[in-house]
């Protein structure tokens, strides 16, 4: 993983790129509804998967853009990269 | 009967050419049922057994590695060891560690070569120099040792310190623990086997967990690449890898597996006396009784189980050590690696029981989880023996990433995570 392709600039140096966790974490749509518990899930537990993982890039030295990305853990291979919005690809 | 290593084993063992010496430690095959297992055979893991067999007299355990002891981030670290924390729960952790640290070697009859070099953190701004102050004052409060320098004082304690006011990263002040140091991070991992297998522990290398059988909500035994083992206590000590574990057994953990590097360079006559780390701009050296100068780095930002890390970490903490130590500029670098570090939110370590009976998790240790070998092991066979946390860990709990009760080391220790 040295060079990502970010949807809006193309292949750039990894360097430009910050990543920004997992993705597809849902805000709370009631969040004066929710209980410790829950807040605990959505804040700090984290699935931190050793294979593929969704997650979101952002291109911070670039056009400052987040997207997602699809790779594998284990060896860094990039599987798929798609804008914010759309739908993941199924894995 | 284990023999005792001393100087006169030694005369006695060179008369056979060094052939003779008595193994270490078995390498027994699982037995069908232990009274805990311990998965993880690295320092922590080691540390835990060895404590449960000799203060809780639990001698019928194993311990599960999925490699070679000491393989993990044991031997990949950078061996610093302080107790420099901001907190009150994390001096009391921190510090329990380092005052097993000063006897360890006697301890276990094995020498993990304990220096206490001191360990120097430097300011390089000016919220550098508050916190740095503020955490000397917090440390002297806990009865730790802490002084704060001036620039002058710096350059007189380290003097390949470029201190020159114009340069990038400038040297504003710095802290001294003279109690810290370094040790010989793969004798830590021998010693603790070493001693636990004298007392009975079974330490199987090459025993990969592949599953956790639970019966309802407490743990029934462990699968492994050596069979069914039967257990009523898991002590999972399994540190970038403890998510993988927890998954195993339903359980989700606050952490994030990130890849943290370190280099040595060719070994050199000795230049610097003890260990300086700078936070501001991740770049920490030390120098190896061998003569390599060790230098640790930071992590990268991204999860990755690949013992590797990118090129530019390696390459920013480089620019930062050249432009502090000019001399070093000619060095040669022999070799780099990565380890697999879990960090927390909060970046302070789990030390816990969980919602499941009889399954214990140690990890969340992050960038600095060898320092604290001998105290975690120490705390956690406390927790596991006793189904309590010990008082100096309770802070360590997983519930407080509920309760909100968290303890915030991030930058607020002497490093940043």
């Amino acid at each position: 993983m040295f060079l990502i392709t970010c949807p809006y600039c193309g292949e750039r140096d990894q360097q430009e790129f910050k990543a920004g966790g997992e993705a597809h974490i849902e805000r709370p749509k009631q969040p004066t509804e929710l209980s410790d518990d829950e807040w605990a899930e959505y804040l700090f537990m984290r699935k931190n998967i050793k294979g593929v993982q969704f997650e979101r890039w952002n291109h911070a030295h670039g056009c400052r853009k987040w997207f997602n990305m699809v790779r594998d853990t284990s060896n860094d291979e990039i599987k798929a990269i798609y804008k914010m919005g759309e739908k993941p690809p199924s894995q | 009967m284990r023999n005792k290593y001393s100087v006169f084993s030694l005369i006695k063992n060179a008369f056979s050419y060094h052939e003779n010496w008595q193994r270490a430690w078995k390498d027994p095959a699982p037995k069908k049922e232990y009274d805990a297992v311990i998965v993880g055979g690295g320092g922590h893991g080691l540390a835990t057994a060895y404590y449960l067999a000799k203060k809780h007299n639990m001698n019928n355990i194993a311990v599960v590695e999925k490699g070679w002891i000491g393989g993990g981030n044991t031997g990949r670290n950078t061996t610093i060891i302080r107790s420099n924390y901001l907190w009150d729960a994390s001096a009391g952790l921190y510090d329990h560690a380092l005052k097993i640290w000063e006897d360890l070697s006697q301890e276990l009859n094995y020498n993990v070569m304990f220096s206490q070099r001191g360990v120097m953190n430097l300011a390089h701004n000016l919220q550098d120099v508050r916190d740095l102050k503020r955490r000397t004052h917090a440390n002297r409060l806990n009865g730790i040792d802490a002084v704060y320098l001036s620039t002058e004082e710096v350059k007189k304690f380290c003097p390949i310190i470029n201190t020159s006011p114009d340069i990038r990263y400038p040297v504003l002040g710095g802290t001294l623990q003279r109690r810290a140091g370094t040790a010989r991070h793969d004798a830590v991992a021998w010693g603790y086997a070493r001693g636990a297998d004298a007392m009975g522990v079974d330490i199987i290398q090459n025993c990969e967990v592949k599953g956790i059988k639970r019966n309802g909500d407490s743990v029934e035994g462990i699968e492994t690449t050596k069979g069914f083992i039967k257990t009523k206590k898991v002590g999972v000590v399994a540190a970038g890898h403890s998510s993988v574990i927890a998954n195993m057994a339903g359980l989700r953990l606050p952490l994030e597996s990130k890849p943290l590097q370190a280099l040595v360079s060719e070994p050199v006559k000795p230049i610097i006396d003890t260990v300086v780390m700078s936070n501001a701009v991740h770049a920490y050296v030390s120098q190896s009784d061998k003569g390599e100068l060790v230098i640790g780095a930071g992590t990268d930002d991204y999860v990755s189980y690949t013992q590797k890390g990118s090129h530019q970490i390696v390459e920013g903490t480089l620019n930062a050590i050249l432009e502090l130590y000019p001399i070093f500029s000619r060095m040669r670098m022999l070799r780099q690696w990565g380890g697999i570090v879990d960090i927390c939110p909060d970046a302070s370590p789990i030390l816990s029981k969980t919602s499941i009976k009889g399954l214990y998790f140690n990890c969340g240790w992050g960038t600095g989880g060898f320092k604290a070998t001998p105290g975690s092991g120490d705390l956690f066979a406390h927790t596991i023996a006793n189904d309590e946390p010990h008082k100096l860990n309770a802070a360590f709990n997983l519930n407080r990433f509920v309760s909100g009760d968290l303890v915030d080391e991030h930058g607020a220790a002497a490093v940043a995570h």
